[in-house]
């Protein structure tokens, strides 16, 4: 019986296949009932920072959610998913500085210049492969830094503050950190069973078939392109959100959110977590933020910390921290 | 004109200053198993390349059912009905056996522009694949990840996959490459009875395979066709021997 399983050794054994047993909906499950129940350990004293960095934990894990899509079941390793963050912040920063606070219309903005950068780019760049759609990736990233840096009437380099948070039904709910924070769990809960029956679907299954052999699929008929485009325009959108939340959580925007450093940083949660899983974005995510915080209490010098600890999670937990977890399918 | 299925008009194909298949032109009949046999390096899958689209000819015209698919890419072609298997095993190695076919069954029934439903569960997909996998005596195998199967059962898994795919014609890519005694026989026998479905283009290179199946049999040496007809008359042929069969002889 053994011989069925681990011979190939895939990184993950969920990136075979979608959640099947029952069992591999446990991890998800835990997962989603403590960001559900954080909150409510403000009640019993506990500070309200740890509110706002688990609110943003959770606008992290979207975005590394929708690059899972693209990385962990497409095998496009975008390097510049941080533009798409850096899109939708800027969409709100620059509608409120213009009086146009009404959240439903920054977020339409923001899913609409995400679809159309995602669009655009991604027709270019997907007719690269390898080490070349990581670089002009990564191209398309810096050239939208470089311009936020540029946008001297949004505060070019500094940045742009927020005068209020996005309002909804002409209320600004979104004020209270609590409000905020289900918003953003709401999202991403969206966005993960969104995600979770697209990777199912028959659109999910080509996009898993290219990820294995982009020949077999175009010899029975399917056209790699058009669905890897699909799912990056798909990706950037949902990445999209996640700024619109992102800037609403800070109440600021930068260029710096669009930095090749944060698209790494996105690579980074999604290794740690584990590729493919979908919540293994959203456990990297927690991962990661918790010992940037943790270990900035200790020394300036954190990230030289995290360096080591992914080389050790990438030569002995292939599956990141959901692989060690063994969800055998 | 000819109302063959596949015809190829004077294709050609350089790599580099090599020319790999020089003015090709060959008719392949409704009905008949084409093999196309010729020494290594001939230009055999070479010239399955540019039937299938995987790769472009330089020159000439390549009529599919009557229609001009020269410039498709393979996609395109596979969807029309010309469907091909590969020479090294080309499967999706940690997809079920099943999930191979049914993703194939797929590609021709209904849109996969679908983003809700759980493909997996599809009955209509599974129950066609289950069908196939089944004619081919993998249906004990089903469930298991097409990677971790044996040579044999990829190769007959692969033409599991190509049936699935709808074809009007079938190109085979060395079928036999790598198989025991057991397995071959068991994947001439599949071929015997697939030969009465639809036309099939063989390259192999067991010649007591190409005998048994063919109907006609066409000698490729240095990306040219040198010969072309019934099979006992290309081994009565002196230029094929010379060329190719001496080989053995020798």
């Amino acid at each position: 019986m053994n011989n069925l399983v681990d011979l190939d050794t895939p990184a993950s054994p969920a990136l075979a296949t979608p959640l099947r047993t029952s069992r591999a909906y446990v991890l998800p499950l835990i997962v989603f009932a403590i960001f559900a129940l954080v909150p409510l350990s403000v009640l019993w004293g506990s500070q309200s920072f740890i509110l706002a960095l688990v609110t943003r934990i959770m606008i992290l894990a979207l975005a590394a959610m929708s690059l899972d899509l693209l990385i962990g079941y497409g095998a496009m390793i975008s390097f510049g998913h941080a533009a798409y963050v850096g899109l939708g912040a800027y969409s709100v920063a620059i509608l409120s500085s213009h009086g146009i606070t009404d959240g439903f219309i920054q977020l339409a903005v923001a899913l609409g210049v995400s679809l159309i950068f995602a669009l655009f780019t991604g027709a270019i760049s997907l007719r690269t492969k390898g080490v070349y759609f990581i670089m002009i990736t990564l191209a398309f990233g810096q050239m939208l830094f470089f311009l936020g840096t540029s946008l001297a009437a949004y505060g070019g380099d500094d940045g742009l503050t927020l005068a209020s948070r996005s309002m909804f039904f002409a209320s600004n709910f979104l004020k209270n950190d609590v409000a905020m924070y289900y918003v953003a769990f709401g999202v991403l809960l969206g966005a993960y069973l969104l995600l979770r029956a697209i990777v199912a679907s028959r659109f999910g299954r080509v996009l898993r078939g290219i990820r294995e052999n982009p020949v077999r699929m175009e010899a029975i008929g399917f056209a790699p392109y058009r669905y890897q485009l699909t799912a990056y325009v798909i990706a950037g959108m949902i990445a999209g959100v996640s700024g619109f939340l992102l800037a609403n959580q800070t109440e600021f925007v930068s260029p710096a959110y669009t930095a090749w450093q944060r698209s790494g940083d996105l690579i980074f949660v999604l290794v740690l977590g584990g590729l493919g899983s979908l919540h293994g974005a959203i456990i990297g995510a927690a991962v990661f933020s918790l010992l940037a915080d943790i270990l900035s209490h200790y020394t300036e010098n954190w990230a030289l910390i995290f360096g080591p600890i992914l080389i050790l999670v990438v030569l002995y937990a292939r599956g990141g921290i959901t692989g060690l977890f063994g969800s055998k399918s | 004109m000819s109302s063959a299925p596949l015809q190829l008009q004077n294709i050609c194909k350089n790599y580099g200053a090599l020319r790999v298949t020089d003015d090709v032109s060959l008719n392949i009949e409704a009905g008949e198993l084409h093999a196309i046999i010729g020494p290594n390096g001939a230009g055999k899958t070479t010239l399955i390349h540019q039937i299938s689209g995987h790769a472009q000819s330089d020159s000439g015209r390549i009529i599919f059912d009557g229609q001009d698919v020269s410039r498709l890419p393979m996609a395109e072609r596979a969807r029309m009905g010309l469907v091909r298997s590969f020479q090294i095993t080309s499967i999706l190695p940690r997809f079920s056996a099943l999930e191979n076919v049914a993703i194939a069954v797929q590609a021709r029934s209904g849109s996969s522009f679908s983003f809700f439903g759980n493909a997996s569960k599809e009955p209509a997909l599974n129950d066609t694949a289950m069908t196939l996998l089944s004619r081919f005596g993998l249906a004990a195998r089903a469930g298991v990840p097409a990677g971790q199967m044996s040579h044999g059962e990829k190769r007959q898994l692969e033409i599991a996959i190509a049936l699935a795919a709808k074809p009007k014609l079938l190109l085979l890519d060395e079928p036999l490459a790598g198989t025991s005694h057991d397995e071959s026989q068991r994947l001439i026998n599949t071929l015997q009875e697939l030969r009465k479905e639809l036309p099939i283009v063989l390259i192999e290179h067991d010649m007591d395979a190409v005998f048994a199946l063919a109907d006609r049999v066409s000698v490729l040496v240095y990306g040219r066709i040198i010969a072309s007809g019934s099979p006992q008359s290309i081994r009565d042929n002196a230029e094929v021997r010379a060329a190719y069969l001496g080989e053995e002889a020798a």
